[in-house]
């Protein structure tokens, strides 16, 4: 058998039944082989690589299963790089395949030859070059172990030309061989039982969950230890849907964006449990004053997570479904009445709104509208900018894996293309990205795609005619130089959908906005809908950078 | 700042360098030296690093170092007693100077000379790293022409391992 044959036979047994792909011509024999196995692999074909990769993750954050991209050497592979980079930083599982040229030219700068195992090495959680083919299958084991265990991520394989059409006898092993590669599940009992005593002691606590909780599927666990303990939950962006919106313990994201009650409950508790987070910079402003009265309990399966930004007073390495179902059988039930009085006092005081306006259009209106709609229940994407963090703030996410946004990266141009992936995973499903008028265009050649094989995702461009989130802190901290913000009317949006052969809505006035949701969610086909928005609009409220979450400031609304 | 002295086991593999200098850049950790050579076991390389940085910064080199997948074992060198050496090769100026003085300083140091010329010894320096500095200040002094210095290889003392080991059975 091939070495391209026996890759996608081992991806087989790993349970891979779509590839997102773009051809050349170090993957010709790849190709081929797909070409040829068309009834057990699907692949899609993209209109640009990094459409493919974030796709793959796309595919992998909807389902939790492993998302697969494929493209060509040299100037395909480079192509990926953004998409691995974000993966990486969010901790998708994924694999990430390229040809290469054939090994006897390695290092001769051939022809669309690139080192791309030297240059993904610091955004793969770990990679490959198979140099030959007897290798190849125990690599692939490993590989996939390595993205799905611990705390997953990409991982590259890059498979010389020749290692492709070489022959072999195929055996896909049963176990991975790495010695130095064990990650921690359980945690230590002496953590724990340290835990529960602070937990027990605590007056003020709150729960701080991260993408880790959505990651391993410990929603549920979250919930019961809350529930338990009668404590407010607060999470990341990577977490929104780990908790029911209107669980009346949800406290909603905290942090640059976040609530007021959720950065105000993190800086007047006691104890802060968190889960599978990080203390990024956008989470604790200023690290310094972050949560002054606070000691932490941190739980993660990625040692070097903990005690990397702030001290943590009990770390816990494990993984954090185990961890936390271990944790509520150690304590007793608790009521926290006073605290859970003064959270309420907060939610009611310093609720999260805006200014509503009859003759301009405002994007949290059709957020809310959106959620209205769907229930919660749609699968979302976003892009990155304010729609993002408008899109976080006011869709109300139901479900673990239906809220799909590039975090750690900040990636414009992941939105559209995960919108698709997820689509391809859940062809019933209704799938919506969030977009703005800058970053749908850093990938809107996938429309090809989603017509293709119609997918019908519908786009929602919250068109402000400006890179928006640029522009808010030009405003804010740049003396409203608007330098290199100002993207008005660029493109006909409605125009770009009828070329692509899809469908395109132009919304103005918010009489209309439920009416082209309708039709748009009733439409079997993708999408592109053009709102036009309140242009000046700012994110609310915000926490100024290094400055700390118990300073957030509120423009026109205060 | 402290120091600290880390014996990583790694795969004997290619690329497995580039990964662990690639995190300290990356990182932005400092390196104060890295030696790398073969083991007992032909599959798997050792390297002796000795990083600089404050509490916080030295636990995530260890953290960061046992992520990467090729890294087999990291022992921080400080949990137990431990020896380190260093070898340096020193070209030092001998025109105009005393060779009988310079060679009491080598032996001294029971550094040992290489190589003569009319105007140069080469001397073969081993030791700890103060020891190894001190002799090149004091070589400083009649000129150093050339330098090359192996970088700290340790390992932790014999004895104290073995108890360490009983214990933990
Ligand atoms: C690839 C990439 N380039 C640049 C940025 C920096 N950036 C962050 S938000 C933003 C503006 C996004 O504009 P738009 O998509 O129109 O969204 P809006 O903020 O207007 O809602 C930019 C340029 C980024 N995050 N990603
Ligand atoms: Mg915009």
């Amino acid at each position: 058998m091939n070495g391209a044959r026996i890759l996608f036979e081992c991806l087989k047994k790993e349970g891979v039944d779509t590839i997102f792909g773009y051809p050349g011509g170090q993957a010709l024999p790849m190709f081929d082989e797909l070409y040829k196995m068309s009834d057990e692999i699907k692949i899609v074909l993209v209109r640009h690589e990094q459409g493919a990769a974030h796709m793959a993750d796309g595919y992998a954050r909807s389902t939790g299963r492993v998302g697969v991209c494929l493209a060509t050497s040299g100037p395909g592979a480079t192509n990926l790089v953004t998409g691995i980079a974000t993966a990486y930083m969010d901790s998708i599982p994924m694999i990430a395949i390229t040809g290469q040229v054939p090994t006897s030219l390695i290092g001769n700068d051939a022809f669309q030859e690139a080192d791309i195992t030297g240059i993904t090495r610091p955004v793969t959680k770990h990679n490959y070059i198979v140099k030959d083919i007897k290798d190849l299958a125990q690599t692939v084991k490993n590989a996939f172990h390595i993205a799905t265990t611990g705390r997953p991520g990409p991982v590259l394989i890059d498979m010389p030309k020749d290692v492709q059409v070489n022959e072999t006898d195929f055996k896909y092993p049963d176990v991975p061989n790495l010695r130095g590669y064990k990650p921690n599940y359980e945690g230590h009992k002496l953590q724990l039982k340290k835990a529960a005593e602070l937990i027990e002691k605590s007056e003020r606590p709150i729960l701080y969950a991260g993408g880790g909780v959505i990651l391993s599927d410990s929603s549920k666990e979250i919930v019961e230890l809350a529930e338990k303990l009668n404590v407010p939950v607060t999470t990341t962006l990577m977490a929104l849907g780990c908790i029911a919106p209107d669980h009346p313990l949800n406290l909603g994201m905290l942090g640059m964006h976040g609530t007021r009650y959720a950065n105000y409950a993190v800086q007047e508790s006691d104890l802060i449990i968190a889960a599978g987070a990080r203390f990024d910079d956008r989470v604790t402003g200023n690290v310094a004053e972050f949560a002054p009265h606070a000691k932490i309990i941190h739980i993660d399966i990625d040692p070097s997570s903990i005690s990397k930004i702030v001290k943590v007073d009990v770390p816990i390495v494990g993984c954090t479904k185990t961890v936390l179902k271990a944790l509520t059988s150690m304590v007793k039930k608790q009521e926290h009445k006073e605290w859970i009085g003064q959270v309420n006092e907060w939610k009611r005081d310093y609720p999260l709104t805006y200014i509503d306006s009859d003759t301009e259009l405002k994007p949290q209106y059709i957020m809310e509208k959106l959620s209205e709609l769907t229930k919660g229940e749609a699968i979302i994407a976003t892009e990155v900018g304010q729609h993002q963090m408008w899109a976080a703030q006011f869709c109300r996410i139901s479900k673990p894996r239906n809220w799909l946004t590039s975090g750690g990266l900040g990636t414009m141009g992941y939105g559209f293309p995960a919108s698709i992936g997820a689509q391809a995973a859940y062809p019933d499903k209704l799938v919506i990205c969030i977009a703005g008028d800058g970053s749908i265009q850093m990938n809107i050649q996938e429309l090809a795609t989603a017509v293709k094989y119609n997918y019908p995702v519908k786009v929602m461009i919250m068109n402000n005619g400006y890179l928006g989130m640029v522009r808010q802190w030009q405003e804010l901290f740049w003396g409203k130089r608007y330098a290199s913000s100002n993207i008005e009317a660029s493109v006909d949006f409605v125009k770009i959908a009828d070329a692509y052969g899809a469908r395109g809505m132009l919304i103005e006035k918010k009489a209309d906005v439920e009416k082209a949701m309708k039709e748009a969610f009733a439409y079997n086909g993708p999408v592109l809908m053009d709102f036009r928005v309140a242009r000046e609009e700012n994110v609310w409220p915000m926490v100024p950078t290094g400055a700390s979450l118990s300073k957030m400031i509120e423009g026109g609304l205060a | 700042m402290q120091k600290k002295t880390i014996a990583v086991t790694v795969e004997n593999q290619p690329g497995v360098l580039a990964r662990v200098s690639g995190l300290f850049a990356g990182r932005g950790f400092n390196i104060e030296s890295l030696a790398v050579g073969e083991t007992e076991d032909e599959t798997m390389s050792r390297m002796t690093i000795v990083a600089s940085g404050d509490e916080l910064v030295l636990e995530q080199i260890i953290k960061q170092l046992n992520k990467l997948i090729d890294v087999i074992k990291v022992v921080d060198l400080h949990d137990e007693p431990f020896i380190a050496r260093e070898l340096a090769l020193v070209k030092v100026n001998t025109e105009g100077r005393s060779k009988e003085e310079i060679m009491n300083v080598v032996n001294i140091y029971r550094a040992k000379v290489l190589d003569v010329a009319p105007d140069a010894f080469v001397v073969e320096v081993t030791g700890t790293d103060e020891k190894i500095k001190s002799f090149i200040g004091i070589m400083g002094e009649y000129g150093i022409k050339e330098m090359s210095r192996t970088g700290t290889i340790a390992m932790t003392r014999t004895k104290k391992t073995q108890e360490t080991n009983r214990k933990e059975k």
